[in-house]
């Protein structure tokens, strides 16, 4: 039988009680798929709201890929309750004072307007297939498209405005529901690694860059399972808003750093105990030397030398796959770093992350997966690809 | 085409509908919106209305309860530690404690003082059992200039971090000043654990939701002592009814200048400290 709970090793002074850490790495994994779906909902907007053509090949499908993550977003917490089956009772009975009782409202507010765009937006589809379709396949489109078949000029313009304005909405929804994620953690003023003003920030810009990575990888993977060409103008784009946000989170993360330490509180060498020690593989070599700068110089040089064709696909995805890696770091550290500093201020914990648990590595693997898994089968039901794809807006 | 417009018209009169409810929604959100920032600025006040308590003998609007620990007289027996795990049945082992004692010890030519409670793996070798505690004779050897003991427990703030981040509301500050948590409606978040500057909170894994100090809820309602206090062979832990002027906590904090754990955290903690020093953690 597994332990019922599992105790941190110290050193130094810690509370008693701080030696069972509470969050785990299910909670690191929380705000890495609640920013990807903010990421992806980016890009969708782009082009939905901003009118960016050359997003328009990844546009349906980046709109997709935030539904699937955010339908997944709850599941890493209920897994983490310890009565998941009162999960309600944060709902019914919010404690308004809490950051965590909008939860449930924010959660569920995002993913109607998702569905709802995402209904809109296939609504076309959902029509001819209704209408072509015999047999079940027949039968469950013609229940997609809730019996409303009028595909006219009109209605299509009118589908437009709908999908316009729930793009419009959605962006302060997605950027609120994941700058709020920063906020869980940056109003704690019980931890000096958490309690920052600028994290729900940092939360927001990193956010974006994980969701433009994930498009720009599982798009370049979609094409290559198709056979078709990488729309390589689509491809730089994307490149090119990683790169900028990139800056923004670099700086920003870096202003927070500079903070705690310039501020130099109580508690700061055993701050600066952990950052020149348990923080450098994890920190300094994975979130920032390989997962920020490495892809930074790599997408500076293709931009700069012009690197085109397999090339720009080859440099632009393995850029993306170290920043989706640095990402999921900076989400580690922040979550289970804020955790292993102890709140004494003169004592360090070490969290043993467990494979096979409830809370463990695999949970958390299947917890990020299972989004993946679901994209893979709703891109057969909704192909995101073809011509349906709906105009820009008029401008 | 007529059928197609018709849709199209009950389409358009359901969405205007829809659009109307969300103009509604909005409207009730940004008024509910106001209500809740005041609510946010006033931090975790009592989720509990005045004359709901259950006992018809007791009146939790007549009593305001205080804790104070006295330092200079712990000895650092732990009697109270093993008292609150049997009284109030928390797990027995090295990692969730109500209540405990941090030991600190100043050796010469040492700046900073060293720190052990009862949990450290020495003392638990000490006393042979994770269910017992003693403080290992360590020091008995060495050159120590200063040491004491400083018992702690929850501070049953008046503004406590815990209540203020609870999304159901299932910890709640009582009328008579007390921290408790339903342990039938908490859904075992934690946020709580991490909001508690004090690490007085801890998660009981038998019940699956969070725990703390109760001050003995149970028992000081029917005019009992806590556990921890009745056990103390030294006075060292003094609780009361800070309402009643003659009570023995509304004496020591007057006859005394206390103090409170961390007061910069803002969440104005009820358990009045004597005799710390600089270094307490």
């Amino acid at each position: 039988m597994e332990p019922l709970f599992h105790i941190a090793t110290h050193s130094g002074t810690v509370y008693p009680n701080e030696t069972v850490i509470p969050w785990t790495v299910l909670i690191v994994v929380y705000p890495y798929i609640t920013g990807l779906v903010a990421g992806a909902f980016t890009v969708s907007s782009m082009y939905h709201v901003f009118g960016m053509q050359r997003f328009k090949p990844v546009a349906k499908f980046a709109l997709l890929t935030a539904l699937c993550f955010m339908i997944f977003v709850p599941t890493p917490l209920l897994l983490h309750l310890g009565h998941p089956e009162r999960a309600l009772n944060a709902v019914l009975t919010p404690h308004w004072t809490s950051a965590m009782a909008a939860f449930g409202y924010f959660a569920g507010f995002y993913v109607i307007l998702l569905v709802l765009e995402v209904w809109f937006m296939f609504r076309p589809y959902f029509v001819r297939q209704a209408q072509q379709r015999s047999g079940m396949v027949g039968t469950f489109y013609r229940a997609l498209s809730l019996d409303s078949y009028d595909l006219s000029d009109r209605a299509m313009s009118y589908d437009d405005k709908w999908i316009f304005a729930l793009a419009v909405i959605g962006i302060p929804g997605a950027h609120g529901l994941h700058g709020y994620v920063g906020f869980l953690f940056g109003s704690l003023k019980a931890r000096e690694w958490w309690s920052s003003d600028l994290m729900p920030v940092v939360f927001l810009f990193s956010a974006v860059i994980s969701g433009v990575a994930l498009l720009i990888v599982l798009y370049v993977l979609s094409c290559r399972l198709r056979k078709v060409a990488v729309d390589l103008a689509c491809l730089k784009g994307l490149a090119y808003v990683l790169w900028g946000f990139m800056m923004f989170t670099l700086v920003l993360e870096g202003l927070e750093f500079a903070n705690i330490v310039y501020k130099a509180r109580e508690g700061i060498e055993t701050i600066m105990e952990y950052v020149k020690g348990p923080l450098v593989v994890p920190f300094f070599i994975v979130q920032f030397a390989i997962g920020a700068v490495t892809p930074i110089i790599v997408i500076s040089y293709m931009i700069w030398r012009g690197t085109t064709g397999k090339a720009l696909i080859a440099g632009v995805t393995v850029s993306a796959v170290l920043v989706l890696i640095s990402v999921m770091m900076m989400r580690w550290n922040v979550v289970i770093g804020g955790q292993e500093i102890s709140k004494t201020g003169q004592g360090l914990l070490n969290y043993q992350m467990l494979i096979f648990h409830r809370e463990g590595l695999l949970t958390a693997a299947a917890v990020v997966g299972a989004p993946l898994v679901l994209l893979a089968l709703l891109v057969r039901l909704l192909p995101p690809w073809g011509e349906d794809a709906t105009p820009a807006p008029s401008t | 085409m007529k059928e197609s417009k018709t849709s199209l018209v009950a389409r358009r009169e359901f969405l205007n509908k829809l659009g109307r409810a969300a103009a509604c929604a909005g409207a009730a959100v940004g008024i509910a919106a106001v209500g809740v920032a005041r609510e946010v600025a006033a931090k975790g006040e009592s989720a509990s209305g005045a004359g709901s308590f259950p006992t018809a003998d007791y009146d939790w609007t007549k009593h305001r309860w205080g804790f104070g620990v006295d330092a200079t007289k712990c000895i650092g027996c732990l009697r109270c530690v093993e008292a609150c795990k049997r009284e109030n049945a928390v797990p027995g082992d090295a990692h969730h404690f109500r209540t405990w004692v941090e030991r600190y010890v100043y050796l010469e030519g040492e700046d900073r003082p060293r720190i052990d409670s009862q949990h450290d793996p020495l003392n638990i070798q000490a006393s042979g059992s994770e269910r017992e505690y003693r403080f290992a004779n360590q020091y008995k050897d060495a050159k120590v200039e200063k040491a004491f003991f400083v018992p702690k427990l929850c501070n049953h703030c008046t503004h406590p971090a815990c209540v203020q981040v609870c999304p159901t509301g299932a910890t709640y500050r009582t009328e008579d000043g007390v921290v408790l948590i339903d342990h039938k409606y908490c859904i075992g978040c934690q946020y709580c654990v991490q909001a508690c500057p004090y690490g007085a909170r801890f998660f009981n894994y038998e019940k699956q939701v969070s725990d703390k100090c109760t001050w003995c809820y149970h028992r000081i309602t029917k005019g009992l002592l806590p556990a921890c206090v009745e056990v103390c062979p030294v006075g060292a832990r003094i609780f009361g009814d800070l309402e009643d002027k003659r009570s023995p906590i509304s004496q020591f904090v007057r006859n005394n200048r206390v103090r409170v754990l961390k007061p910069e955290t803002g969440n104005a903690p009820n358990v009045f400290y004597l005799g710390l020093d600089k270094d307490v953690i």
